[in-house]
């Protein structure tokens, strides 16, 4: 290691912006997203992989961005939650979040809607034990969570009817 | 968290990856998912100079079974694997991909990177034993093929040496009549196994076991095999009493650490009743009944 910080250049897109930093190459994407853009949506949790508050959909997958530098997702597209609202309309999902009570402190809210999010792409007709599985990674210490199975099989019903 | 300072490389190819390794020397490091690297890093469990970064590498993403030999390219995640054709083929496959943590995880967790690590706790070296696996690794004398009972020396050990990587895993399908399950117990999605059993068997005539490979995960230092128990099971008709047996001759052969997941003890219990659970799951599958499997957790 040379007494000199390293510096790499990074092209990242978070909710279709293009952003362009050079980071440390030990720069996790969370902080990345929390402290270079700005974004304070997507929250540290237990920053070791476990708990999920970190997740966001990067190409089309969520991930854990305690889990992941900044370098490695170098030409990726994010997606965040603040990325879900859509001209001060709250995305179905975010709306049915607080129609079934799928929260109460919100911490873990931010990854459970990424999680969920990429589940309805690619199973719009979700069983409960499609969703339990999907949010296995997601840790909530305050709901029980079948409220957040409500949630997300309302908002299933409502991105199919819309 | 962070983890301490380190220079960070991408490479375009195979050979400048194996180039730059054998330059930086053995404080350097592979990075390809980093789902087990990363945080041991943040832990500062490990504080490597370098960190090269292969995950972008050509030729590594891949899948194939031709004629039933079995291919898997080291940078193939668990999720890709998990929702492959090949785990119609190999059903043990989808029990250990599908299992492993959790979406996230598997999303960027690899194959190649499971096996390098050596982790005791991780899912593929333990399933790799059961399928009698050969790992290609890549280094600056070329390409060598190592069997996957040889390739594991220790916990977090393997005979790779620093500027050697893994760049495909390969087996057979096994023959008809075969059947095989994978179980881990884990406390929750995102853990490690508490304790994991792989079982892979083939029945003929009324029922009689043709062959066996049996092997525990995180249940020592390296992943546990008993060719006595395998023994004990091979030209038999598989009773309960005769897995019991079976059962008790592997677990006597590991030593699970007493640690936050459980006593020794304990993981001796979830040991033999998860080898009867896979037992009969394998049975069911050799003898033609489809059904999902996957890890147990509470």
């Amino acid at each position: 290691m040379s007494e000199q910080i390293q510096r790499i250049p990074v092209e990242i897109t978070v909710n279709g912006t293009c952003y362009k930093r050079e980071v440390e190459p030990r720069m996790l994407l969370v902080e990345f997203i929390r402290e270079e853009i700005n974004l304070t949506g997507t929250h540290i949790g237990c920053d070791t992989s476990y708990c999920g508050a970190c997740t966001v959909i990067l190409d089309g997958n969520a991930v854990k961005s305690c889990t992941l530098f900044a370098v490695q997702a170098d030409g990726g597209e994010i997606l965040t939650v603040e990325g879900l609202e859509k001209e001060g309309e709250l995305h179905p999902l975010q709306q049915a979040f607080s129609t079934e009570h799928g929260l109460q402190c919100g911490y873990c809210t931010p990854g459970m809607l990424m999680s969920s999010l990429v589940l309805l792409a690619e199973k719009p007709e979700p069983e409960d034990k499609d969703i339990r599985k999907c949010l296995s990674g997601n840790l909530c210490r305050c709901t029980g969570y079948q409220n957040i199975i409500n949630a997300v099989q309302t908002a299933a019903k409502d991105l199919r009817e819309a | 968290m962070y983890p301490a300072p380190f220079c960070y490389h991408r490479p375009g190819s195979l050979k400048e990856a194996v180039g730059l390794l054998s330059e930086l020397g053995e404080a350097a490091k592979p990075l390809a998912g980093g789902q087990s690297l990363i945080p041991i890093l943040k832990l500062r469990m490990d504080e490597p100079s370098d960190l090269v970064d292969i995950s972008r590498l050509p030729g590594l993403h891949f899948m194939q079974n031709d004629d039933g030999n079995v291919r898997i390219g080291a940078l193939s995640t668990h999720a890709l694997i998990g929702r492959s054709d090949l785990v119609g083929a190999v059903p043990i496959l989808g029990d250990c991909a599908n299992g492993i943590a959790d979406p996230q995880v598997r999303a960027r967790g690899t194959i190649g990177g499971s096996v390098s690590s050596a982790d005791p706790s991780c899912d593929w070296p333990t399933l790799l034993h059961t399928l009698d696996a050969v790992i290609v690794c890549h280094g600056k004398a070329g390409v060598r093929t190592v069997p996957i009972r040889e390739f594991i020396r220790d916990s977090y050990t393997t005979v790779l040496d620093d500027a050697e990587l893994v760049t495909e895993i390969r087996f057979k399908v096994p023959p008809a009549n075969s059947g095989g399950a994978y179980i881990g117990f884990k406390k929750s999605a995102p853990a490690y196994p508490t304790a994991a059993v792989g079982i892979q068997l083939t029945l003929a005539d009324g029922d009689v076991c043709q062959q066996v490979r049996l092997a525990l995960g995180a249940a020592g230092p390296r992943p546990v095999t008993s060719d006595e128990a395998e023994n004990l099971l091979r030209g038999k008709v598989l009773t309960s009493e005769l897995l019991k047996q079976a059962a008790e001759a592997i677990v006597e052969a590991s030593d699970p650490p007493a640690d936050a997941r459980g006593s020794s003890d304990f993981k001796r219990a979830v040991l033999r009743s998860l080898f009867m659970q896979a037992a009969d799951r394998a049975i069911e599958r050799a003898a033609g009944t489809q059904i999902m499997g996957n890890h147990e957790y509470v």
